[in-house]
Order: structure tokens, then sequence, then C-alpha cells
């Protein structure tokens, strides 16, 4: 019965869906307010449905109901609890029922937390997300859907692909999800605003928090993914320029681009027609990054199983979202009522800026990514568009951007003074010429610019210092006045703090794993020692073990430091699964500080051997430290919930003469 | 039928929460308007303002610009939906009480199952009966050690049964677990030996070899070690040595070796002297019993066998060693009768027909 119930409740959350998707529109025309107000109940009821079918489908994965094709390819009752439960969303069909819920959960949040939006607003954002939920209720159903019976319910299921078998898949896709479809938020406010031809204030003061929600999960996502494909994989890599990874960094930049926009607009009622069109080009790249994933146009581990069907099907959702509502924008933009003007050197100024080169640089990956497979499409040939592509591109554009990324929140609303915001910036760049000068001393030889890239992380994380010392007047005003007033700030400014020193930790982290990271491939006997910056790894023996749906293989090595002193004792291992024939590799990582060693095993070799990867990898943690970083930062700026305004310079005074208070 | 009712349930809050709002509708409803936003704000300038975080100046550059925004808003405030259309109203709740369940009709309908139960594995694995299909024991077992993975016992018992079942991937790991935890015994293995040479459909493996070669090193006399070694040898292509192998393990065995004919059949098919002349000791246990007693000893273990192969027709080896057997006993008849007996039970199996073919034919009992 749990099987049926989950199935019909995925049918119910369609019909729902399709009444959401219409009957407020009509309400909306005829003015009747109970018509609109059917879209919110119907979205808490569609998000009632979906979460009692995503349950069910959980339910059957824990059970380890057989009858359900779904549960029989993906799952296996040996498994461990945890792997039962996010093996549900390791798959195709599992997935699609997470996005879904994951979109009616959003939808369901407007609805109960909408009161104080504008009805017609409501009830249009809510119909533009019924029809979103609409398209893939029918992929689901239609093409994907989870909950089909087998007559012959075999006595074991074929598990879960081993690489998932892992504590990432409960992290990595929830959160990547809930990025991607956070951004049907701000996707939906667009486009109710476009039908409606206006833009409240309320739109403003709505769109930022949700985007921001949604860049967050993304942010973390992306991190988490990366992360979990380093120790996972057993290179050692943590990003390839993979298409699936672009897939996920594209909607990522331009939610970056998004989320700055949308504060210049609650702030300053400005920038509202380039706002909208962001919202929908993010949300396009979320739904695009969908199709390259689910689609199997691409192969990697993400791609469960290629249907044909679901590609077409799929792309048809995409043109038609993305068709239509680029549509919309370019019928109705000229219709919306300009905002607020700014001169260039201003805040807005620096934000668009921003904007652009964000932009650019998703333009760039989109290109990056997509030409390779059209290229295929129309002459066959196979290109690999790869790292040297996106180092020439990528890095030139965010150079700039990081540059300039300190001098934004200097500078004044509406009309900015760049001296005055170079002069306060001094002291980070003489920080950064600083560390500059250091690495070129300690590192004369190495690569050239590496010591540069550093002094620009210095230069931002400094930056952002220099702006919490300004507001906070720390070295100008006595101390305990300037606690006060850090105090006072609002927690959005820690936020930009936080978020933007995030970056530099970042790149410091990326600069520092790819320029001297060292490395040991080789085969070692037991007893043998290898030498990799500065530690000696001796393998002391390697053994078998039995797992619960596994066989390991285990390699012990002990760790010595540069004194000889024993520091630690790694195990990295090499699983074999049966039930799928397949193996995965467990690297073994060993922490000192923010650097780690990192050890993976491969093959026996001819002799005896055991072959080896060794990698000393320094700062690489910072990598994914600057992600949560940037985060922290996010949330810290989404627990203030007051509004914001930004409070223009007023014209013809100078900024240098005006007293503290 | 339970079933249809919590559809029925389910169906009616679907059409409940569409129906719900259309009965409040004239009555004033929540909404949002800009004013109460540019209000907020002018109240957020304030709050600034006396933390000191803007300046006086900027707060009073902030305050008109706002200010003259909320007098547009107040303007143009949007005069509150009043709008009561009856007709659309009648026609949603048309949609919600006819049109909603018919379409999730018409979508579940094609696609379920509403006949079918639930089948968790713990609903397979109830208390053990007599009647209970051996899969089920097996399921039983499999998730004890699931929970207590260094049973060794559990391993032990459970890996046999596995191989039997034809799971030979199954019972290798189970061979290997009994051994890690239960120690390791010679018989054990070549039990893992075995179960590896099934997962290759017969081939002797170097990782099977590498199991028989353990097995022959703690205890040279293991009759299945020396014969898979012996296989090996054959699968090498190197039958003589295969068939000196299998001779020494006669010369050295006693008369009641239950493999004896299992050997004596691989030597025959290598070529080798089919008969080695009976050894000491097999003529010294066989003299030392008369005729009767040696019959009946003899008819004793083929009617055991019978028994056991009318319960469980699959064992090819077993239905081949009780033709043998009455051949010995010199009952022709009795022998083609079971050859009948094994053609019947073992039906479609097309693989143990085959063998059954071999086997006969070296029996002879055709010719």
């Amino acid at each position: 019965m749990i099987a049926e119930v989950g199935h019909y409740a995925l049918v119910l959350a369609l019909a729902l869906a399709l009444i959401q998707a219409t009957v407020p529109v009509v309400g909306a025309y005829v003015r009747d307010a109970a018509l609109m107000t059917v879209a919110r109940s119907a979205a808490l009821a569609q998000l009632l449905f979906v979460l009692v079918s995503f349950g069910a489908l959980t339910a059957l994965y824990v059970t380890s109901d057989f009858s359900v094709v779904n549960v029989v390819e993906n799952s296996h009752s040996l498994k461990p609890l945890l792997y039962k439960i996010t093996g549900v969303w390791g798959n195709h069909e599992g997935s699609m029922l997470l996005w879904v819920s994951i979109l009616a959960l959003f939808g369901g949040l407007v609805a109960a937390f909408g009161a104080n939006l504008p009805l017609s607003l409501r009830a249009h954002v809510l119909a533009v997300q019924a029809w979103i939920a609409t398209a893939f209720y029918l992929f689901i159903l239609i093409t994907s859907n989870p909950f089909l019976r087998t007559l012959n319910p075999p006595l074991e299921g074929r598990d879960l692909n081993p690489v998932l078998q892992d504590i990432g898949l409960a992290v990595h896709p929830p959160m990547l999800y809930l990025g991607y479809v956070g951004f049907s938020i701000s996707f939906s406010f667009a486009v109710a605003a476009l039908i409606e031809g206006r833009i409240d204030a309320a739109w403003a003061r709505w769109v930022r928090p949700w985007t921001l929600m949604a860049w967050i999960c993304l942010t973390l996502g992306i991190a988490m993914g990366s992360y979990w494909a380093y120790y996972e994989l057993g290179w050692g890599g943590w990003w390839f320029w993979d298409p699936v990874e672009n897939a996920s960094l594209m909607p990522w930049l331009s939610g970056t681009a998004l989320l700055h926009s949308a504060v210049v607009m609650e702030k300053r009622n400005a920038l509202k027609v380039w706002t909208i069109l962001l919202a929908i080009l993010t949300f396009s790249l979320s739904l695009l990054g969908t199709f390259l994933v689910r689609s199997g146009v691409l192969t990697s581990v993400h791609a469960f199983a290629t249907d044909p069907t679901r590609g077409v099907f799929i792309l048809l959702i995409l043109c038609v979202f993305i068709g239509g509502s680029l549509a919309l924008y370019a019928w109705r933009a000229s219709a919306l009522k300009q905002g607020g003007l700014f001169a260039p050197l201003s805040r807005e100024g620096a934000l668009v800026l921003n904007n652009l080169f964000l932009t650019t640089a998703c333009a760039t990956v989109f290109i990056g990514t997509l030409y390779p497979l059209a290229l295929e499409v129309v002459s066959g040939d196979k290109i690999s568009v790869g790292a040297p592509f996106f180092n020439l591109t990528f890095a030139p554009l965010f150079v700039p951007l990081m540059l300039a990324m300190p001098f934004g929140p200097l500078l004044a609303w509406k009309r900015g003074d760049i001296a005055g915001a170079s002069q306060r910036l001094m002291a980070a760049a003489i920080a950064a010429l600083i560390a500059m000068a250091v690495l070129w001393a300690w590192t004369s030889g190495g690569a050239s610019l590496a010591p540069l890239a550093i002094g620009l992380a210095v230069f931002v994380i400094g930056g952002a210092l220099s702006d919490l010392v300004e507001r906070t007047q720390l070295f100008r005003a006595p101390f305990a006045t300037a606690m006060r007033r850090a105090q006072g700030l609002p927690r959005a400014t820690w936020g930009t703090v936080f978020a933007h020193a995030g970056v530099g930790v970042a790149l410091i982290g990326i600069v520092c794993e790819t320029t001297w990271n060292t490395e040991y491939i080789g085969a070692l006997k037991p007893g043998g020692v290898a030498t990799v910056g500065g530690y000696a790894l001796r393998l002391d023996g390697l053994t078998q073990q039995q797992g619960p749906n596994f066989r390991a293989q285990i390699a012990t090595f002990s760790v010595r430091n540069g004194n000889g002193d024993e520091i630690g004792v790694m195990t990295p291992s090499k699983r074999n699964f049966t039930a799928r024939a397949s193996s995965t590799t467990e690297a073994a990582l060993l922490t000192r500080g923010f650097s780690q060693l990192y050890v993976s095993l491969g093959e026996v070799t001819a002799d005896g051997g055991q072959s080896v990867r060794i990698y000393h990898k320094p700062l690489v943690l910072l990598i994914w430290f600057g992600p949560l970083l940037m985060a922290f930062g996010g949330l810290l700026s989404l627990s203030d919930r007051r509004l914001r305004v930004g409070a223009p310079k007023p014209a013809k005074q100078a900024r240098g003469l005006q007293p503290a208070e | 039928m339970t079933l249809w009712f919590v559809f029925a349930l389910m169906t009616a809050a679907a059409a409940f929460a569409v129906l719900w709002p259309l009965g409040r509708g004239s009555r004033a409803l929540i909404s949002g308007s800009e004013t109460v936003i540019y209000t907020d704000q002018l109240a957020e300038i304030e709050r600034d303002v006396s933390a000191g975080l803007i300046a006086k100046p900027d707060a009073d550059a902030a305050r008109v610009e706002i200010s003259r925004r909320l007098l547009t808003a107040a303007d143009s405030t949007r005069d509150a939906p009043s709008g009561v259309s009856l007709g659309s109203r009648r026609v949603v709740s048309v949609l919600a009480l006819v049109g909603l369940p018919a379409m999730a009709a018409a979508f579940y309908l094609p696609l379920g199952s509403p006949h079918m139960a639930d089948v968790p594995v713990a609903a397979r694995r109830g208390p053990a009966t007599v009647n209970q299909p051996m899969d089920n024991l097996v399921a039983q077992v499999e998730a004890h050690l699931e929970k207590n993975p260094t049973d060794g016992r559990g391993w032990t018992v459970l890996a046999p049964v596995l191989a039997k079942l034809d799971r030979y991937e199954d019972a290798a790991r189970a061979y290997r677990n009994a051994i890690t935890y239960a120690g390791e015994t010679s018989d054990r293995r070549a039990d893992l030996g075995e179960a590896l040479t099934g997962v290759a459909n017969g081939v002797v493996t170097s990782d099977a070899k590498t199991e028989f070669e353990r097995a022959a090193a703690l205890d040279a006399d293991n009759a299945k070690a020396r014969y898979f070694l012996g296989l090996a040898t054959e699968q090498d292509g190197r039958g003589a040595d295969a068939a000196a192998i299998w001779r020494a393990m006669l010369a050295k065995a006693g008369p009641d070796a239950q493999w004896r004919t299992v050997v004596q059949q691989a030597l025959a098919r290598v070529g080798g002297a089919a008969m080695p002349p009976p050894s000491q000791d097999a003529i010294a246990a066989a003299s030392g019993m008369n005729e009767g007693d040696r019959t009946a000893m003899i008819r004793g273990m083929v009617e055991g066998l019978a028994t056991r192969l009318k319960a469980d027709g699959s064992d090819v080896e077993g239905w081949l060693r009780l033709m043998r057997a009455y051949m010995v006993l010199g009952d022709r008849d009795q022998a083609k009768r079971a050859e009948g007996d094994a053609r019947a039970a073992l039906g479609a199996d097309a693989d143990g027909l085959k063998r059954l073919d071999d086997g006969v034919k070296s029996l002879g009992l055709n010719g």
C-alpha cells in the first residue's frame, strides 16, 4: 500500500499543480480575491502530497520492498540504513522526486510566509511555480516514474553504485538541489513582475533573501561536491572543469551576480530590469544544469541512466521555460518603471561592474561547456575543452573582479569617492605587497604568478577587514567605542566581510595547492618508504578486511615528519563490491593544519608491489574553508531580518571633512 | 479496499484545499502593500541613525528619497481586489470536485498497480517453519550476519548452503568470513576454492588455485583440494599430470571414500587407466566382511541416496552415483529407471542434462 499511496499522492500533486497554475491567474484577471487565494492553499496541499510521496519512496527503500523496480535497481537489503535513505536520491527517478519535493517546499514557504505580499503578486508567483512543477511532475510520471512495480519481486536488489555509498550523498545532492531549485523563486517573482508589468517594493524585499538562501545552499553544495570528488575519486583533484561541475558553477556565477544586483534593488530601487533578467538567466542555467546532468548528454558519475525520451522531454521543458520567459522579458521589460539613477563611481556602479565580470565569466564557462557538445552534434567531431581554456579565460576575468571587490563596500551609495576608498584600502594593499615580497623571496625560482595571486588574495581579505575597521572606526575612536559600533553593525555588514574574505581564503588555497603540490606516484613493497613534501611514508603492510557489502584491501602507512617523529598512521584502501562487481578507492587523508597528505591505492603490480599515489597538498583545506566562510557570511546576512536601506550620498559635500557622528 | 478508502480520503483533502478559499471570499483578505514597506524603511532609518551607523545628512537624504516614493505609492495604491466573480468560482468548484478526481484517475489508473500488496524484505522473513522455502531461511541467516558480521559459526553454516543454491559469489564471501572469524582450516580453504571455481563457471581460476594450494599446504590429504588441483592441471592442458595427481589420490584413499567415483570419472576423462588396482587396505577391509553384509551395507547406502535424490533432483552427480551403484549391484533395470527419474527431475536444466548424458555414456549403461 505504501508504494501505491506514494504514487497516487504524486498524481494528486500534479492535479493540484495544474489547478494552482491556472486558477490564480484567472483570479488576478477578474480581480477575485478568493480565486487568487486558491494558489495559497493549493501550494500547501501540493507540498503535503509531495512530502507523502517522497516519504513513501523512502519507506520503500528502508524496508527494501523489491516489488518496486526503482528499489530493486538501486538498493540492497544488506546496505547500511544511511545508504538506504540516501539511495532514494542516488538514482535518476528518486533524484527527480527530490527535485520536485524541494520545488514544492519553496512554493509552500512562499504560500505560508507570503502574507505581506500584494495578493496578485503572490497569486502570480505561485502560479509560475506551479507551471514549473507541472512540467516536472509530468516528466517524472511519464518518463521516470519511481513507483513502477514488478510482478516478480527478486530476493535481492542490485545495490547502489559503490562510489555513491558515502556520506557525501547525504549532503551534496540535497544542498545542490536546494540551490538550483531555490533560484526558481526569484525566477517566479521575475516572471510575475513581467506579467503584472510593475515591480513592487515588496518584490525587491522578497527576492533578495530567497536568492541569498539558494545561493548559500548552492555554495555549500558545490564545495561539498568538490571535496567529495577530492577524497573519493582517488586522483587528488578538486575541480576538473568537467561539464557537470560547470553546470553547477554557471548558476552560481549568475546567482552571485543576482544576489548583488538584488541588494542594489532593495536598497536603492535601481537596476530593476537587469535584476529581472538575471533572475530569469540564473534559473534558466539551473534548468540547463538539470538537463545536462539528467538527459544523458554527458557521461559522468552523475548520469545514472541514459534514455533518449528523457533527454527530449527535459529539452522541451528547457525550451518552453527559457524561451518563454525571455520572450516575455523582451515584450514586457520596456513597460517596467526605471529605477533610481546613480553616478558611475558609486556603490551601485561597483556592483554593476561586479555583475559585468560575473556574467562574462559565466558566459565563458557556458561556451566552454556547450561548444564541444554543439560541435559534436553538428560535425560529429569530439573535442575536449579542459583546464587550459578555462585558465586562460576565467582567470583573467576574476583578477580584475577581485581587485575591484574591496572597493565596492567602501564606496558610498549614489555618488562614490574613489580616492577616499583607495586611501582606506592602503593598509590592505601594503599587506598584499608584503605578502608578495615575502613569497617571492621564499620561493625564488618558482612560479612567478603564484606570489602575485597570493598578494591579490591578501588584498581581498585585507580589503574586507578594512571595511570593518572603517565602519567601526577602530584605531581612530577609542577601543570601547569601536566595540560598541561593532555590536551595532547590521549582521548583513558582517556577512559581507565574511563572504568577501572567504573568496580571498579560497584563492590562497587554490594557488598553494596548484603551485606547491608535491606528489609521489610509484609502486611500494611492504617496508618501502616514499618521501613527499618533507614527510616520510613507510608502507607497513597490506591486509584484507570484510565490510557489510564489500571486501577491502587496506594498506597501512606510518608517517614521519622531517624530524623523524611518527605523526600518524594512514590506511588507504580499495573496496570491492560483489553485487555490482566494481571497486572504489578510499583515499586516506592526514590533516596538518590546513595542509593534507593524501594517499590512494592503485593496482598491485606484477612483482608484488602496491602502486600508490601520494600527494602533499599545502593549505588545500582553505579551498573549501573559503566557501564555508562565504556561506557563513550569507547566513549572517540572511539572519538579518531588518529592511535594507542604502542612504544616498548627498551631492556637494566633501567626504573628508565629515565628522564621525 | 483500504487502499481505495485511503485514495478517496486523499482526493477529498486535495479537493478541499481548492474549495476552502472560495468559501471565504467576501471577507477582507490580508494583502501586503507598498506603503507598509516604505513606512518600515523610514523606521529603519531612525534606528540606524540612533545606532550611529549613518550620519545625519545621509539619513536626511534617504528620508527624502523614501518619502517621495511613499507618496507616489500612496497615490497609486491599487484598489483592493474587490471583484467577486461567482461564475468563475462555480467553474473552479466543479474543477475541484470533478476535474481533480478525474485527472488523478486518468493518470493513476494506467500507471499504478493498486492490486499489488507491499513486499518488504522483512515480511519475507517470517518465523522458520518446515514448509518455508530454503531462500527465506538463508535470508534470515544473512540478516542475522549483517548485524553480527563477526559470527564465524554463522558464516560457517551459511556458506555451504549458499554454494548449494548456486550463489557462488556470496558463498565465497561467506567462506572468506568464516576463515577470518572462525579460523583457517584446510576444508574451509578448499571450499572457498570450490566456490570461486563455481563463480568462474567451473574454471579453476588462479585465485581458486591459490586457495586449493593453501588447503593442501594445511592438510596434504585434503581430497577436495587435491582433486581440484588436478582439475586445474587438466585445464592447463596437462592431462597426464592431472591423471598422476588423481591416481595418487586413489592409491592412498580407502575404499569407502565418497569421492572415489568422481575422481575415477575424471581420470577416465583424461584417458588415464580407469581402474587402478584396488589398494591393499580396500582388499583387507572388504575381505573382512561376508558377502551378505557387504551387499546389505551397499544397499543401505544406495537407498539413502535414492531418497535424497527424490527430495532434491537437481544433483546430477548424485544421480550418476546412484546409477553407478545399481550397475555395480548388477541391477541394470534399476539403473535405467534412475536415469529416467533423473531426466524428469532435471527437466529444463540443459546443462545438467548434458552432464547426465556424458555420465551415462561413460557408465556404458546404454551400450
